[in-house]
Parts: C-alpha cells; structure tokens; sequence
C-alpha cells in the first residue's frame, strides 16, 4: 500500500493525484497531495512510477500498514527504486528495449 | 425508466464513446478516430495506468504471417480450451496483431532488438506500453476523461446513446450522447486486489445485460493466481521455476504452477500454509527473469526475502475473468453485442473465440485486446457514420435497473455497500465453491447471491463517487450469478471450468453457454462454428 509522500522531495505537481487508478491521493490547495483513502491502493505502484521527483513509497504489503518510515526509506535508499529499474527518467534507457527480454523467450518462451 | 442524468452536470457529443482506457479501449478510440469519429473516451481511473496491462509485462501473441508458425500457434490452447475457440477469429486476431504490434514500432515503442537487430515483438512492457497509448489516443484528437466512471447506458428506442457517470476527482455527474458506444471495462476481478485489477469489477458487463445484451463463457471464470500472502503481484508464468513447500520443508507433492494448483488451493483448503521458492532457475537465469518482469521482484525486494533462495508463504488470489474467458456475447464480426450501438473489447468481451475455456491470460488476452478493440472502433464508427446527424437529435434515457438520484449520500450508505462487496466476495473467492464446483456449492451459493442481488435492486444509486462503488457491487453481484448459473448448467468438466461431480468432458455439451438476465437470470446453449472443428 501507498504509505509515503516525502515532503522534502515533492514538488506538489499532483501528478501521483492524477495518474492513481482508484483515486487514492487528493490534491491540497497550497500543498503537497495527501493519502487521502488510503484503504483503497490497490498497490500497483503506477504513482511511485509517476513521480518525477521519487517522493512516493509503496509498500510491498497489499494487506496492511508496513509502519516504514521516511527516514527508514532514505537509509535503505529505497526511494526511487522502481522508476530506475523501469528506465524512466532523464537519461535513463527504458527496460521495455533491454535484451534480457529477447533472451529469456529464447530460453522460457516467455 | 426515465433518469435524471441528463438534466444536469457536464454534457458531451461525440460520434463514438468508448468506455474504459486500458489496451482494448484506447485501440477502439484510435481506430474509430482514424475512421473520422469525433471520439470521447472515458476511463474509471486514468488512461495509462488503469487496468490490469498498465503495471506489468505481457506477452503477446504475436505471430509471423508464415502458415505453418500460424497453424502451430492456433493448436496451442486449442484443447485445452475445450474445442470452443473459432479458427476465422483466431485467423483474424493473429492478422491484426501483427499490424498493430508493427504500427507500434512505427509509432515509437521501444522494442528490444535480436542478435541479428530484428525487433522483437512478442511482448510488451505494460507502462510503456500504456503511457504510448495515450500519447497516441490524445495525438488523434481524441477527448480523455480521466475518472470519469460510467454509472449506466443511455438508449432510445433505437439503441444504445451513449452514457452517464461521475467525474470522481469534482463530483460532477456528467453524460455523453453518442452514435455508438464501445465496452471496454476489462473483466471482473472481484476487487481480490490481483495487480492492476481493482478497477476491474464488471461494470460493463451490468450495462450491456441492462441494454439487452447477453455474455457467454461465465463458466470460464474462476481463474486464480499464484502469489505471495503480503503481495498484490500476481504472475504465474514465474512459477514454472519454483518448488512448493510446507512449513518442515517438505515438498508438496503434484503443486505446481499449471494444473499443479489445484494441489495447492486443496492444501490452502485444509488449512495448511503452502511456501514457494524459485529454486529451478539457475543463476545464468535469474537476472533476465529480474528485467523481464521488474515488478515481480519489487515485493520481495523490499521485504528483503531472496524468491531464488527463501521460502514466501503463497495463495492464490482470484482473477475471475481477468484470465478467464467469459464476457459480453459478440455477435458479428465488428465486435457488435446484437444490441444497436453497442460494441465490446478486450477482457468485457468473451475470449472464447480465440481460446475457448482455457486461461485468455498473457498474450492470448493482449492480442485480443489490441484486436476486439480495433475492430470495434472500426464498426462504432462506421454505425455511428450511418445514423449521421440524426444521433444528436435523439432524447435517450438511463438504462439502470436501480434508480439514479442526485443528492448527498445517505449516512450508512458506504458501510452498507462495503458489507454487499464482502458477501459476494465470500461467494466468489473461496476455493471449494469457485474453483473445485459442485452442484449443491453452486446451487447454495446462488440462493445467497440471488438474496444479495434482490436487496441492492432497488437500492437508490446516487450520482456520487460513493454511487460508483454501490455500481461496482451490484456489478459483482450480476457477475457471479451469470457465473454460477453457467458453471451450474455445464454439467462437465471443460477448459478451466472443473466440477467435482462431473471431472470429465462430454462430447454432447461441445457448445457455448450464453447467459443473461438481471431479476432472472438464463443460460441456453449456442452451436460453436462447424470450421472450428478443422483444427
């Protein structure tokens, strides 16, 4: 589930509010977003994609509260974690175009 | 039933309303645009990443035009699909994937590259692939409404008009009147939280049976999926490489990622916890397993457990229809529902065609998705073309079977729909009714539902976000009960539809079950295409 917004690092551009596919965020006049149903993440990490600023956490739990906190998140350097693995981002190469795919259907057929 | 959604809110004409953003919704807005439809397209969530394609990869079947890779790839689920799928669909769907996945390149997809620096197509990475679409729908002149749910159809005596919902980020009702309307909503899921699916809870389904139209293959829908207890990632594929363990750390014997799950949902059963390792793929294999499918490891990752070396508790988790195959009946060859103006793609579609009761999961469901939602765009447009300037002139009214109200939502009123998802998910989710069926599990269960679907039928919807999920779960309701009335009537064992009673296929019930209905619910049987038995 969706559990961090860094307030150090977002930059109120509300994309995480837009992109959330069951609409968990809400928008804040002058601020930055909050969770605002939180019960509702399906967590399917598309806003931790989203953010250009890497200031969202999904927790790897889709059942409960992890309790992780930010400072927790900086020391294991988990923010951001996902957006580079995906090669989103400036100068980043895509994994869509990455030849591991070609092969391991060469050796899975998947 | 005259609805007051038209009366208020914000107001829209287009020539063609697709409902639903994900792969089948946004080739059915490209394709009707690129037929000259002014397009609006409505998405529950957000165009680009809703749906169950957007945060994972896919495979894709994707298939040189070469006639005997073609012949080899139509056999492959051919069987196990119970003899239901039709070789001119499957013909169709592999020409038209091919075209599209190759316009895909053309169109920027970054497509990885063999030894030999041919591109290579036969997947697709879901966010790139989805974040590429809606730069494509936009770039055609397409207008996007971003969590906008549909709440009903609207029709006239002619057919259906177009739709009404909720914007759910203002709370503003809105309505589009159109030509034509494609469903592309995806399957239903049962808000079971499978990656990507909570989004998907069968609306379409409801609105197409309350315009009159009918499903087939509901039998087909009691695909579940191998995933961690703590994780919403559910990708079975991977575990053709693990091991299946109890807590000592003795094997399980006959668990296994294909038909080995029944092993496993028999042991979850009595109430003994299965644990998974993926102790057979070597170490040469591992890291291509790591890029192909990022979000597999993402959980495990951060839990800090090694799936290579560590035992994770598992379950399965349900993916209904998802990767089953029942749907919306299609009745001709644009993807029409027999209803005027009412088109069906992708996973709200039955996938029969194609795969028959066999899991659609994977690339079977992607190509479907990318080729129902052409050809549907393809023929809303041209329906829409026909009536011209007539479809602006018409007054339709809301199909509902509940009545829609404005107003503020009554006090108790999400608590009351929270308990209806929970009963049907109690019906739907649990091993010995869904997966290993049976006449008096079926049969009881339906007694349940038919309860559930009696008491919200008269329920007041209001035009609110809190409206959209009492939808959602009478959509549910409906869903499981065109289930359970189908898997009731195929008294046999066929595709991924087992009965305990009857573990053997018979070769008199070799036809389609179609359903449909709200209050009472039917099934009849329907002759498959004699050519499909060519195979």
């Amino acid at each position: 589930m969706i559990e961090i917004i860094s307030a150090d690092r977002c930059v109120a551009c509300n994309q995480c509010v837009s992109v959330c596919p069951t609409n968990v965020f809400d928008r804040v006049e002058d601020g930055i977003p909050v969770i605002a149903r939180q019960s509702d993440c399906q967590t399917c990490f598309m806003c931790e994609l989203y953010c250009p600023v890497d200031a969202l956490y999904v927790a790897p739990d889709s059942e409960q509260l992890t309790g992780i906190t930010e400072a927790e998140l900086e020391e294991q350097e988990l923010l951001g974690g996902y957006r580079e693995k995906v090669g989103w981002g400036k100068g980043r190469q895509p994994v869509a175009s990455h030849e591991f795919m070609v092969k391991l259907a060469a050796r899975a057929g998947f | 039933m005259n609805q007051p959604a038209l009366k208020e809110g914000l107001k829209w004409t287009a020539d063609v309303l697709v409902i639903g953003g994900g792969p089948a919704g946004t080739w059915a807005a490209l394709t009707a645009a690129a037929k000259g439809s002014k397009v609006i397209l409505a998405d529950k969530g957000y165009c680009g990443s809703s749906g169950a394609t957007a945060p994972s990869g896919t495979g894709v079947w994707y298939v040189k035009p070469e006639a005997e890779l073609r012949e080899a790839a139509k056999a492959s689920r051919y069987a196990m699909g119970g003899k239901l799928a039709e070789h001119r669909w499957m013909d169709r769907v592999l020409d038209r994937t091919y075209e599209n996945m190759n316009r895909l390149g053309v169109s920027g997809y970054p497509f990885p590259v063999d030894e030999a620096g041919n591109p290579y197509r036969r997947g697709l990475q879901g966010p790139e692939y989805m974040r590429l679409m809606r730069k494509l729908v936009k770039k055609a002149g397409v207008t996007i409404l971003d969590h906008s749910p549909v709440l009903q159809l609207l029709a006239d005596e002619h057919g259906v008009a177009g739709a009404a919902g909720v914007r759910t980020q203002s709370g503003e009702a809105w309505s589009v009147q159109a030509g034509a309307v494609v469903i592309a909503t995806g399957g239903c899921a049962f808000l079971s939280k499978a990656l990507g699916c909570n989004v998907l809870t069968g609306d379409g389904y409801l609105f197409a049976a309350e315009a009159g139209a009918s499903l087939s293959g509901m039998e087909f829908s009691n695909a579940y999926a191998i995933c961690p207890t703590f994780s919403s990632v559910t990708k079975t594929a991977y575990y053709s490489y693990a091991s299946f363990y109890y807590e000592d750390g003795s094997v399980v014997e006959g668990a296994g990622s294909k038909r080995g799950r029944s092993v496993i949902a028999r042991n979850l059963l009595a109430g003994r916890q299965v644990f998974a390792k993926l102790d057979g793929a070597d170490a040469e294999l591992q890291p291509l397993l790591r890029t192909a499918q990022t979000n597999f490891f993402l959980p495990f990752d951060r839990r800090g457990i090694n799936p290579f070396k560590d035992v994770f508790p598992v379950t399965l988790r349900l993916e209904g229809t998802v990767r089953g195959t029942g749907g919306i009946r299609i009745t001709d060859e644009s993807c029409g529902t027999g209803v005027p103006g009412l088109y069906a793609a992708g996973d709200a579609a039955t996938r029969e065609l194609i795969c028959g009761g066999f899991t659609g999961g994977g690339s079977h469901n992607a190509a479907w998705a990318m080729s129902s939602g052409s050809f549907a765009g393809e023929g809303a447009a041209a329906y829409a073309a026909r009536l011209g300037r007539h479809s602006y002139h018409r007054a339709p009214v809301g199909l509902s079977s509940s009545p829609l109200v404005h107003g503020e939502v009554k006090a108790g009123a999400a608590a009351r729909t929270a308990e209806y998802v929970e009963a049907v998910q109690a019906e739907v989710k649990p091993y010995d009714i869904n997966l290993f069926r049976t006449e008096q599990g079926l049969t009881s269960s339906l007694g349940r539902l038919d309860g559930l679907w009696t008491e919200q039928r008269s329920r007041e919807i209001r035009l609110t976000p809190e409206g959209v999920k009492a939808r959602e779960a009478q959509a549910m309701t409906a869903t499981a009960r065109w289930m359970y009335n189908s898997a009731l009537a195929r008294t046999e064992t066929r595709g991924m539809h087992k009965r305990e009673d009857f573990q053997g296929s018979d070769d008199t019930q070799h036809h389609r079950l179609i359903s449909g209905g709200l209050d009472q619910v039917w099934v009849k049987t329907e002759e498959v295409a004699k050519e499909s038995v060519l195979l």
